[in-house]
């Protein structure tokens, strides 16, 4: 089943909380919504649950109208945050809730809920109570539960949120083969980018009540459409600055070659990476000096904060290998390239 | 987890912490539990003690003999059924109003909050008088009901709705707050997963208000049995028609008749025992009822 | 996320906001518009003459100097077993605990009768409280017994949460910081109590200003000495007098809500579960 939302909108006492919000989700998909605390994410997907009412637009739900059909008539399955099992009934109780609404024959239930047992691994587990389980046992349960009516499309509202890291790793796995196995359109809320681009194989970003940018991981991460993405998604450094002649600005040493349609004295601000700096011992060439003013351990990359001038520092991330060889101290004198940037013209 | 933590910083205090500055010295600790002790005593063990003593005082035949007596029997009915009746309304009221202020948001909740807790603040003996002005020969539709010889005000119906009045909140302020501390996610998972508003309440939302909710009938189901202002007020004192066990044991005490009075009073001590002990016992499980399930954090797969 | 202003999608919205005003209407509103309306009838002079003549004016003093008093004795001994309830161990804890709860489910005319027997001249307190001079039942004083005995649940309940939340940690703090026992008490924990406390005090001070089940009987009822409020619209009811009693009833009706507001109005700055 794919999922359109358009110009869909919802206000809660003049705080914008979805703006306007219009995408399409093909059949088989597997999104994420990202975005920070209060950027709308979970009020999108509750309208598209059924669960909020909108102010306008439209949702469809393959191809037919569903903007203001009850949750029970849209046929999808909801994973909430905090799984909101029904906590006086046994697991095989709650997974068999929606089916039992529907009637269905006992023996159909029972089969219907030992299959999901079983996807879930939680064989043996049916008599359990949803306090006698563990975290990550209730998430699972709350996902079967959501697939046993055979929903068209899941949608799921932070579903790692309240686990622990190393649960958090391994659910995130099974929602992946999950996907491959069953196929279905699923679209899960997340504010946690890690999350999103392991798990998703495309990410709607959303802040302050609007999609800022929509695209595969590599897209959202490599080309940032706003600042704003610029600055959410990965690490990040910026300096401001303004366009000095066509195509061209300057900071301090360096210069960087920009849009040439940019006015001049258009004040910009630039992002680059910290893994976009390039740090030699020696002059290369297009390099400034620069100083190692910290040192911080990162795993698998060194950190740098380098003092470039005019009480600016930048951080710039060297894989380890290629630092310990190098032997940088706090303190020497290094040179520093920026090897790929982004810019976002600032408006007034 | 806390409990672990807990032990840990005290036996890591111990040295520059001392337990005692936690607590109070020993003779402090023994006057407190004392004064405490006293006057609980003073206002709640004597009292107890002397309505059983005074009950007794011209021994059992007697005792039995005012409690089976045909107006005491007679008001024991007429309390069962203001009890019944309030129980009942009040219950559905108590559910639909907490289904209606928890589960929807619409301006003007606070004002209906305040307005559905009036009638505990009220006087009981004001809770009377207005059914009085309402429905009594110089009220408001006094006229209308002689003319159509209904009967309210010293009848049945009139008993029945002051104690509906005054026990009016007991349900819905439990319900409320517990809804309230509850939230509507599991409602919400059970209409995605196709349920109809019956089906979720019936098998989504009683369940999880079970206890709350049968603690707000032993409370209301004792105020009902007991009260005494507003019901006096509106039943007339009439004897074996318009008396509930409360009103008897006054009638039979301005008759000096102090035994009597007492006797019939130890039912309703009884009842009020009764009462605290299922209070006790159905407190422990509307306690865990009002928590919410805990976040677990084990990594583990099975 | 919480917020919204459509009313929901959960079902019934109508269905049940319907019931609740219908019967809300019916069984408080419309009887107490009842009141409100029979007062309208009398003229502004006769109204203040009726709540203003001096036996209404003894009755009000009565009702509400007990109803402090009664408050007060419980903010103070109420605290005292919150306190030793939450904090110490001791046999019997437990049922005490759960007898704290007797006044709200004895019968109020119960209580009056048998606290007027412990009290009388000859009763089992009264006998001993004779020789000092000091007599309780039939005295304003009567009234102060009944009142306290019947407010007594309410300090205790509101107080005994809050003290069972308090954060041993902060205590500790104190400790470390070279407090003693006395100023943690004093300083630390007493200053954290004061909105619970006040609320109790307001909840007990409220149930006595319109108690009169257990009232009635221990005070003797004289006009100007030992008749409260509420029995004196009673008296005027009884009499036929139904502008007298509508005038005084309003007035109660008036001191209920204002407390009431009140009471709410603190319980939401103190987020406390509201008790009986």
């Amino acid at each position: 089943m794919s999922i359109e939302v358009r110009g869909l909108t919802k206000h809660y006492n003049g705080f914008k909380a979805v703006h306007n919000v219009s995408a399409k989700l093909e059949t088989g998909s597997l999104t994420a919504l990202l975005g920070p605390s209060g950027s709308g994410k979970s009020t999108l997907l509750r309208m598209i649950a059924g669960l909020e009412v909108p102010d306008s637009g439209e949702i469809h739900l393959t191809g037919r109208e569903a903007t203001y059909a009850s949750a029970k008539e849209r046929n999808v399955g909801f994973v909430f945050q905090h799984y909101a099992l029904f906590k006086h009934m046994t697991v095989f109780e709650n997974i068999a809730f929606g089916l039992r609404v529907r009637k269905q024959k006992e023996d159909e239930v029972r089969n219907r809920v030992f299959e999901l047992l079983d996807l879930i691994q939680l064989t043996g587990y049916e008599k359990r109570y949803p306090s006698q389980l563990s975290g990550g046992q209730r998430q699972r349960v709350a996902v079967a539960r959501a697939l046993a009516p055979r929903p068209e499309v899941l949608l799921l509202d932070e579903p790692f949120g309240a686990l622990d890291a190393k649960v958090r790793e391994e659910l995130r796995e099974w929602i992946l083969r999950l996907h491959e196995e069953t196929n279905m359109t699923t679209l899960f809320v997340t504010h946690d980018q890690q999350e999103a681009m392991e798990v998703a194989s495309r990410i709607l970003i959303m802040n302050h009540g609007e999609i800022e940018q929509d695209g595969t991981p590599i897209e959202i991460f490599d080309e940032p459409a706003t600042h704003f993405i610029a600055q959410f998604v990965g690490e990040t450094n910026y300096i401001d600055t303004e366009i000095s002649e066509k195509g061209l600005a300057v900071w301090g040493p360096f210069r960087f070659s920009v849009n040439p349609g940019l006015p001049v004295n258009q004040k910009i601000r630039i992002y680059f990476r910290p893994n976009d700096v390039y740090v030699t011992a020696q002059f290369e060439t297009l390099q400034v000096r620069a100083k190692i003013a910290k040192t911080r351990f990162r795993g698998t990359v060194i950190e740098y904060k380098l003092d470039i001038g005019e009480d600016k520092t930048i951080s710039a991330q060297v894989p380890k290998g290629v630092a310990l060889a190098s032997g940088f101290k706090e303190g020497q004198e290094v040179y520093a390239a920026i090897t790929a940037f982004h810019v976002f013209p600032i408006q007034p | 987890m806390t409990q672990e933590t807990l032990i840990v910083s005290v036996k890591g205090d111990r040295k520059t912490d001392p337990a005692r500055a936690l607590t109070e010295t020993r003779w402090v600790r023994w006057i407190l539990i004392t004064v405490a002790l006293l006057f609980i005593a003073l206002f709640l063990l004597v009292p107890l003690a002397e309505v059983f003593t005074s009950a007794l005082n011209k021994g059992f035949s007697y005792y039995f003999g005012a409690i089976r007596e045909p107006d005491a029997l007679s008001a024991v009915k007429l309390t069962l059924i203001a009890a019944f009746f309030s129980v009942w309304f009040n219950s559905a009221f108590g559910i639909v109003s907490a289904w209606a202020i928890t589960k929807f948001s619409f301006p003007g909740k606070n004002l209906l909050i305040t307005l559905i807790d009036l009638p505990f603040t009220v006087s009981p003996v004001v809770s009377g008088l207005v059914y009085v002005l309402l429905f009594g020969l110089q009220g408001l539709l006094g006229p209308w009901l002689q003319a159509h010889n209904l009967h309210i005000i010293f009848a049945l119906p009139g008993i029945v709705l002051a104690t509906i009045f005054v026990t009016f909140p007991f349900i819905s302020r439990e319900l409320i707050p517990l809804m309230q501390e509850q939230g509507s996610e599991e409602e919400e998972a059970a209409m995605v997963l196709g349920a109809n508003g019956w089906q979720i309440f019936w098998r989504v939302t009683l369940p999880n208000i079970q206890w709350g909710l049968l603690y707000g009938v032993i409370l209301c189901n004792a105020r009902a049995m007991g009260e005494f202002g507003a019901v006096s007020v509106v039943s007339g004192h009439i004897r074996g028609l318009t008396n509930t066990l409360p009103l008897h044991v006054e009638i039979l005490y301005n008759d000096y008749d102090f035994t009597a009075a007492f006797a019939v009073a130890s039912l309703l001590t009884f009842l009020a025992v009764l009462t605290l002990i299922a209070k006790t016992l159905v407190g422990l499980k509307y306690e865990k009822e009002r928590q919410v399930l805990p976040p677990r954090f084990e990594s583990e797969l099975p | 996320m919480k917020i919204r202003n459509s009313p929901g999608v959960l079902p019934g919205f109508g269905l049940t906001m319907g019931f609740t005003l219908t019967y809300l209407g019916l069984i408080v509103l419309i009887p107490l518009a009842a009141l409100i309306l029979k007062s309208v009838t009398l003229t502004w002079a006769q109204f203040v003459q009726e709540v203003t003549s001096p036996r209404v004016l003894a009755s009000y003093r009565l009702t509400f100097g007990a109803s402090l008093v009664g408050a007060i004795i419980n903010s103070i001994f109420g605290a005292v077993v919150a306190w030793v309830l939450v904090r110490y161990e001791f046999p019997g804890r437990k049922l005490v605990d759960a007898m704290v709860d007797l006044p709200f489910a004895l019968p109020t005319a119960v209580a009056g009768i048998t606290l007027t027997a412990i009290y009388a001249p000859n009763g089992w307190i009264g006998k001993c409280l004779q020789p000092l001079g000091i007599s309780v039942a039939y005295t304003p004083l009567g009234v102060v017994v009944a009142l306290t005995f019947i407010g007594l649940p309410f300090v205790v309940r509101t107080l005994q949460p809050v003290l069972e939340s308090l954060d041993l940690e902060t205590e500790k703090a104190a400790v470390s910081l070279g407090a003693n026992r006395w100023y943690t008490v004093t300083r630390v924990i007493l200053p954290t109590l004061v909105p619970a406390w006040i609320t109790g005090f307001s909840l007990a001070f409220a149930r006595g200003v319109g108690e009169y089940g257990s009232v009635v009987f221990i005070a003797g009822n004289m006009p100007m000495k030992t008749e409260i409020t509420p029995l004196l619209i009673i008296t005027k009811l009884e009499q036929y007098d139904y502008a007298g009693a509508t005038s005084i009833g309003v007035v109660m009706l008036a001191i209920s809500f204002t407390l009431l507001l009140t009471i709410n109005w603190l319980q939401s700055r103190t987020g406390l579960h509201r008790i009986h």
